[in-house]
C-alpha cells in the first residue's frame, strides 16, 4: 500500500476504519454500504490489474458502483457474493466483454500492467489476447476438438507451421488434463463430449492463445462434482503461470481454489481479504451473514 | 367433514365440465385440420383427375407412300419446288389404303382432318433432312387432330365436346380397332416448347424459362438478402435510419407481386432499356421481390445462433468479422438456405410480374440463354388455361402437376438441407 497515492490511501484508511462501524447483525440487508468503502485489503504490490473507482451503469440503472481493486500478478482470487450483485459484470470489465452490450458505460480506471484498459486507441482484440475467459456454460465451437484449440492461434496466426499448430494443441490439451482423453479422437465433434471435457476444452482453448490472464465466471456451475473437481485441480495447476480470476457461487470452491476472496453485495464491493480469513473470520458483517448462510 | 365432501362434489362437477371443453376444443382443432387436408385432396384429386390425360398423346402411325408424283415434287433440296408441293396428299392417300370408299373430294378433306394440322409440314421436314427418302414408303407416326384426341380420350366425359362427324367417328372407331391410332406416353410434352396446335405443345421451354429464370433469381437475392441480413443483425448501428430500413424491408415482403412488375417494367425495361421477355429481366424483377423473404428468414436464422458461442469466440479475441465469418455465417446458413429455396419456391409460381414484362409471349422455341425470349412455368399454365382449344385444358393441368413436382422437389430439398446442416448444440 506504500506506492499508492496519498487519496486512495486516505480511502484505504477510511475502509479499514468502516469495518469498526456497528453493524446491525440481525438485519444483515438493511445494512447501509458507504459507496467505495471496502474492508480488509484490497491492494497489493506491483499488481496486474489495478482497478480504480469502477463504476459501471447500464442505462440508469448502476450495477457496479465505485470499486477499487488490485489482481496481483500470478494470483488467484475469487468473488463471491449474492445473485445479482455485479460480481460478473465486473469480470466482463476486464476484457470489455460489455462492449457488445450498448448501453452498458464503464467509469473508473482500469488498468492492465499500467496501461489503460478502456483508452480510446486499445484494441479489444489484442486485450482479449492477454486476458482470456472462460463462461459459465461450456461453449465449445461445434467443430472438432483440434479445431476448437486451433481456432485462438489461427485467428491471432501464431502458427506458421501445421506442426507448430499440432504442438500448440497438444500442449493446451495438456496443460487442460484432456490429453489422455482426447488424442484419438481429435477429429471427432466437440459437442459430443460430455459437460466437463467440454469445459475443460474450452479451458484449453483460452490457454491456446497464451494468455497472461484467465477469467472464469462461474466454470462449474454447470457440472457435476467430479468434473468439477477436475477443473479445480486443473485451476491449482494453472495458478503457477496465470492470473486467474473466477466468480463463483460455491465458497467451498472459492476456499479451495483462490488465494484472495472479494465479497460483492449490490454493486459494492464490501470486502476483500485472504481467503482463509475471509471464511474463518470475515471483517465485515455483510460478509459474515453471507457465508453463515444467512442470506444468498 | 360434510365441508370437505361438499367442496370434492364441487370439483367432481367442474371437472366433468373441464374435460368436455378440452374435448370439444380438441374436436376443433380436428376439424381444422381436416378442412385443410380435405381441401388440399380435392385440389389434388381435381387437378389429377383433369391432367393425368395430358401426360397420354394420341397418335396415327400410317404407311406413307412418299410419291414424287402425288407431291408435284421431284427435288426436295429446291426451295422453289418445295413451296408448290402438297405435302398432305400422301398422308390422305395413306388414310384412304383403310378407307377405299371415301373417294370424294370432300371425304378426303374430312379424312385429312383426323390428322393433326401440322403433319404436312412434318413430311417436308423429313424430306428436307433426308431427301433420298423420296419415292419410298415410310412408317410415320403423326400425332392425332385435338377432335380425335379428344374423341378418344374423353368418350364419356360430358366437360369436352365431341366435334367430329359421324363419319369422322365411324373412322376413328375402325382406326382403333386396327391399332392404327393408339395412345402412348406423352413424350412432346417434355422435349417441346409451345405450340397453337395441342398434340404439338411441350412444356420444356416454360420448364428451361423458368430454371433460367430462377438461376438469375438466385444469383442475385441470395447474396445480396445474406449480406443485407448479416449488416443489418450484425453491424447496423442501433438508430432511427435502421429502424426506418428494418420496417421498409417487412412493409416490401407485403408488396403485392404485381408492383414489383410494373417497377420492373419502367425501370429496368424503361429506364435502363433492357429487351423485354428474357429471363434474366424475369429473374430480376423476381429477385426484388424475394429479397425481403431472404433477408427476413436470414435475420431470423442468424438470431437464433446462441450467443454463447459468439461470447466463445469473442472471448479468445476474435474480431467483428472472424465472429460472423467463422462462427455466425456457418451456423446461421441452415436457416438461410431454408428460407431462400422457401423464397425461390414462391418465386417459381409467381405469375403477375412476369406478365407485365413481357415474359407472356407465345414462344415456340426453347429458350437457349439468358437472354433469349421466353416463358416459364405459371405463364405457361395461364396462357395454356385461357387457350380455346379443348385439348389445352388437360395439358394446363399437366403443366400445374409438373410445376407442382418441381414445389414439391424444392421444399423437400429445404427440409432435407435444414435436417443435413443443422447442428445441435
Amino acid at each position: 500500500m506504500n506506492t499508492m497515492n496519498p487519496s486512495i490511501a486516505a480511502k484505504a484508511n477510511m475502509q479499514d476504519q468502516g469495518a469498526e462501524i456497528p453493524v446491525p447483525a440481525d438485519r444483515p440487508e438493511d445494512t447501509i454500504i458507504e459507496e467505495g468503502r471496502t474492508v480488509g485489503k484490497p491492494f497489493v504490490d506491483d499488481p496486474k490489474f489495478k482497478l480504480r473507482n469502477v463504476s459501471v451503469s447500464y442505462g440508469s440503472d448502476r450495477a457496479i458502483k465505485d470499486i477499487s481493486l488490485d489482481i496481483g500478478r500470478n494470483e488467484v482470487i475469487s468473488f463471491i457474493g449474492p445473485s445479482g450483485c455485479g460480481k460478473s459484470t465486473f469480470l466482463r470489465c476486464l476484457n470489455r466483454m460489455n462492449d457488445s452490450i450498448d448501453i452498458c458505460r464503464v467509469e473508473g480506471q482500469l488498468l492492465l500492467d499500467d496501461e489503460d484498459v478502456y483508452h480510446s486507441k486499445r484494441d479489444v482484440v489484442e486485450l482479449r489476447a492477454r486476458v482470456g475467459m472462460v463462461f459459465q456454460k461450456p461453449n465449445p465451437f461445434p467443430k472438432s476438438i483440434y479445431d476448437n484449440v486451433a481456432y485462438g492461434p489461427r485467428i491471432h496466426g501464431l502458427a506458421n507451421r501445421k506442426s507448430d499448430l499440432d504442438e500448440i494443441v497438444e500442449n493446451s490439451l495438456r496443460k487442460a488434463g484432456l490429453w489422455e482423453e482426447a488424442k484419438d479422437r481429435l477429429d471427432s465433434v466437440a459437442t459430443g463430449m460430455s459437460g466437463g471435457q467440454q469445459q475443460r476444452l474450452c479451458i484449453a482453448r483460452a490457454i491456446a492463445v497464451s494468455p497472461e490472464v484467465i477469467l472464469m465466471d462461474e466454470p462449474c456451475s454447470a457440472l457435476d462434482p467430479i468434473a468439477t473437481a477436475k477443473v479445480e485441480e486443473l485451476i491449482s495447476e494453472m495458478s503457477e503461470s496465470y492470473t486467474i480470476v473466477i466468480v463463483t457461487h460455491s465458497m467451498q470452491q472459492a476456499a479451495r481454489v483462490s488465494r484472495r476472496t472479494a465479497y460483492f453485495h449490490l454493486g459494492h464491493l464490501v470486502e476483500v481479504n485472504e481467503t482463509d480469513k475471509v471464511f474463518t473470520s470475515p471483517e465485515h458483517q455483510l460478509t459474515e451473514s453471507y457465508i453463515t448462510g444467512r442470506f444468498g | 367433514m360434510s365441508d370437505q365432501s361438499a367442496q370434492a362434489e364441487i370439483v367432481r362437477n367442474s371437472l366433468k365440465r373441464r374435460y368436455r371443453k378440452e374435448r370439444r376444443f380438441r374436436l376443433y382443432g380436428i376439424l381444422a385440420i381436416f378442412i385443410a387436408l380435405a381441401s388440399l385432396f380435392i385440389l389434388f384429386a381435381d387437378i389429377i383427375g383433369k391432367g393425368h390425360t395430358g401426360f397420354v398423346k394420341t397418335t396415327i402411325t400410317l404407311e406413307v407412300v412418299l410419291d414424287s408424283e402425288l407431291m408435284y415434287l421431284d427435288d426436295p433440296t429446291d426451295a422453289d419446288q418445295r413451296s408448290m408441293a402438297d405435302f398432305s396428299a400422301p398422308i390422305i392417300a395413306a388414310l384412304q389404303e383403310h378407307f377405299p370408299e371415301a373417294d370424294s373430294a370432300g371425304e378426303k378433306r374430312e379424312l385429312g382432318r383426323l390428322i393433326g394440322t401440322y403433319a404436312a409440314s412434318e413430311i417436308r421436314d423429313l424430306l428436307i433432312a433426308k431427301p433420298d427418302l423420296l419415292n419410298s414408303t415410310q412408317s410415320i407416326e403423326f400425332p392425332a387432330h385435338d377432335r380425335v384426341s379428344v374423341y378418344v380420350k374423353h368418350p364419356d366425359n360430358s366437360q369436352y365436346s365431341i366435334k367430329l362427324s359421324e363419319q369422322q367417328q365411324r373412322w376413328v372407331d375402325e382406326l382403333l380397332e386396327k391399332g392404327v391410332i393408339d395412345t402412348s406416353f406423352n413424350d412432346v410434352l417434355f422435349s417441346r416448347g409451345d405450340s397453337r396446335e395441342p398434340a404439338n405443345a411441350g412444356v420444356l421451354g416454360a420448364i428451361v424459362g423458368s430454371l433460367l429464370t430462377m438461376l438469375v433469381t438466385l444469383a442475385i437475392a441470395f447474396p445480396v438478402g445474406v449480406a443485407a441480413a448479416v449488416y443489418l443483425e450484425e453491424f447496423a448501428p442501433q438508430n432511427k435510419i435502421t429502424d426506418f430500413i428494418e420496417v421498409n424491408i417487412n412493409n416490401l415482403a407485403a408488396v403485392p407481386s404485381i408492383i414489383f412488375g410494373l417497377l420492373g417494367l419502367a425501370v429496368f425495361i424503361g429506364l435502363f432499356g433492357m429487351p423485354r421477355s428474357v429471363p434474366v429481366l424475369g429473374g430480376m424483377v423476381l429477385a426484388l421481390m424475394t429479397l425481403p423473404t431472404i433477408i427476413i428468414s436470414s435475420r431470423a436464422a442468424i438470431k437464433s445462433v446462441p450467443p454463447s458461442i459468439r461470447e466463445a469466440a469473442e472471448g479468445i479475441g476474435a474480431s467483428k468479422m472472424q465472429v460472423v465469418l467463422h462462427h455466425v455465417v456457418p451456423l446461421a446458413m441452415p436457416g438461410m438456405l431454408t428460407g431462400s429455396i422457401i423464397g425461390m419456391a414462391q418465386a417459381l409460381g409467381e405469375t403477375a410480374p412476369l406478365l407485365l414484362i413481357g415474359m407472356v409471349a407465345f414462344i415456340v422455341d426453347v429458350p437457349g440463354g439468358f437472354l433469349d425470349s421466353a416463358t416459364v412455368l405459371p405463364v405457361q399454365i395461364y396462357l395454356w388455361a385461357s387457350s380455346s382449344e379443348q385439348g389445352f385444358v388437360e395439358l394446363a393441368s399437366a403443366a400445374i402437376m409438373v410445376l407442382l413436382t418441381f414445389m414439391i422437389i424444392m421444399n423437400a430439398l429445404a427440409i432435407w438441407l435444414r435436417k443435413r446442416l443443422e447442428r445441435r448444440w
